[in-house]
């Protein structure tokens, strides 16, 4: 790749996403955007980001920033985080509230699925308050591609061998040729949606525990920081915001109290007071 | 050190298996059946038993149901490493007592994630 097309892809990402693209690590983009020029079936990423930036095609562009969104994932990531939702977060949501009122979770950039399902997972396994409580899981992801294959619940023998304890196997999946597909009862527990943690997210709030796990790491400072804040807005007084546990999470805003574990807490009165 | 007995009839795998396992810091013993990883157990049990399925002589499932009759036979923690992946075979080494189950192919990632989850590291 030539140094023009690589600032295009930096800044196309930067501008689209909040995506921190490191201009010096070609060989990275390259490796990424080589399966999206093919897909799309141009010859070369040259030829795709020429057509891209002539025609302004906006869903080609939206390729390209997602392919360089991708992170690494796998089920039960931080295994500590999930045993802690299971033993104290969850049933502690469960005594503190209202009939009828569900405990609201949010898995924000989801990627494949796997952690809002271990979130479902964990939740069955949180006990009979939680469970009567009703739980509601949303995941979200930048990408469509991404989200299509979640909502699928169909993972590779390679996927399903990353995280996932192997008495959850027999219990939640079946196989199904080559692949295992994940109980209807459990996929139906997350809904989905599309959101760009780098647009405006004032329609999403109230939720009481919001996953965003190495994500913001991959953006700009700038773009961190503004999502970060937007994330708390969206939580309900009291709750809690997942980062990922070797994550650094900047400056944390007003009224975030930094538990231990990339674990954070919404002080209860804070909103009150704002 | 914490001792890993890799019980496979594959020769490479053994080798793949052991570099892997040596290097989350075991010592690494081979057995190429069944029969052969019971000789070894008798003399000195092992932390970790990485066991495969099909074998000659006595198979991978066969020894984990006699091992637990041994005398300190319920000791090692026992990682199925196999070809067999459907969930009747899963199933039934988990109701034998193992504690985790990889399914061939692996690869490091793999092997340290399920030895993670089977508390051995």
């Amino acid at each position: 790749m030539k140094a023009d097309e690589v600032e295009f892809v930096v800044e196309v990402c930067r501008a689209a996403a909040g995506l921190r693209v490191d201009g010096d690590k070609i060989y990275l983009i390259e490796s990424r955007l080589a399966p999206v020029a093919r897909r799309e079936g141009f010859g070369s990423i040259r030829e795709m980001l020429i057509s891209a930036r002539q025609r302004k095609e906006e869903k080609l562009l939206w390729s390209v920033v997602e392919a360089m969104a991708q992170g690494e994932t796998c089920f039960f990531r931080d295994a500590a985080m999930f045993d802690r939702l299971r033993d104290e977060i969850l049933p502690q949501l469960a005594v503190r509230r209202a009939t009828g009122t569900p405990i609201r979770i949010w898995s924000a950039g989801c990627a494949m699925g796997q952690e809002p399902y271990s979130v479902a997972m964990t939740v069955e396994e949180a006990g009979a308050g939680v469970l009567a409580c009703g739980v509601e899981i949303t995941g979200s992801d930048l990408s469509e591609r991404a989200l299509e294959k979640a909502q699928s619940g169909l993972y590779t023998q390679f996927e399903v061998q990353r995280g996932l304890p192997i008495r959850l196997l027999p219990r939640h999946f079946e196989k199904r040729d080559e692949l295992w597909a994940l109980s209807p009862r459990l996929r139906s527990m997350v809904r989905w949606r599309r959101v760009n943690l780098n647009a405006d997210l004032r329609n999403l709030s109230g939720f009481d525990i919001i996953l965003c796990r190495n994500v913001l790491a991959m953006m700009t400072p700038e773009a961190h920081e503004r999502a970060l804040g937007q994330l708390v807005q969206a939580l309900a007084p009291g709750g809690y915001l997942a980062l990922g546990a070797e994550e650094p999470s900047g400056i944390l805003p007003d009224g975030l109290i930094a538990l231990d574990g990339g674990l954070h807490r919404l002080d209860p009165a804070a909103r009150a007071a704002a | 050190m914490r001792t890993c007995l890799v019980v496979d009839d594959s020769r490479v795998i053994r080798k793949v298996a052991r570099r892997i396992i040596e290097d989350m810091g075991f010592e690494v013993a081979e057995a190429g059946d069944g029969l052969e990883a019971l000789a070894w157990c008798r003399a000195s049990m092992p932390d970790a038993i990485l066991l495969d399925w099909n074998m000659p002589a006595l198979n991978g499932i066969d020894f984990l149901r006699q091992l637990r009759r041994e005398r300190g036979g319920e000791g090692p923690t026992v990682v199925f490493c196999t070809v067999e992946n459907d969930l009747d075979h899963i199933r039934e080494a988990l109701a034998c007592g193992a504690a985790e189950y990889i399914m061939k192919p692996f690869d490091s990632d793999i092997v340290q994630s399920k030895f993670a989850q089977a508390k051995l590291l």
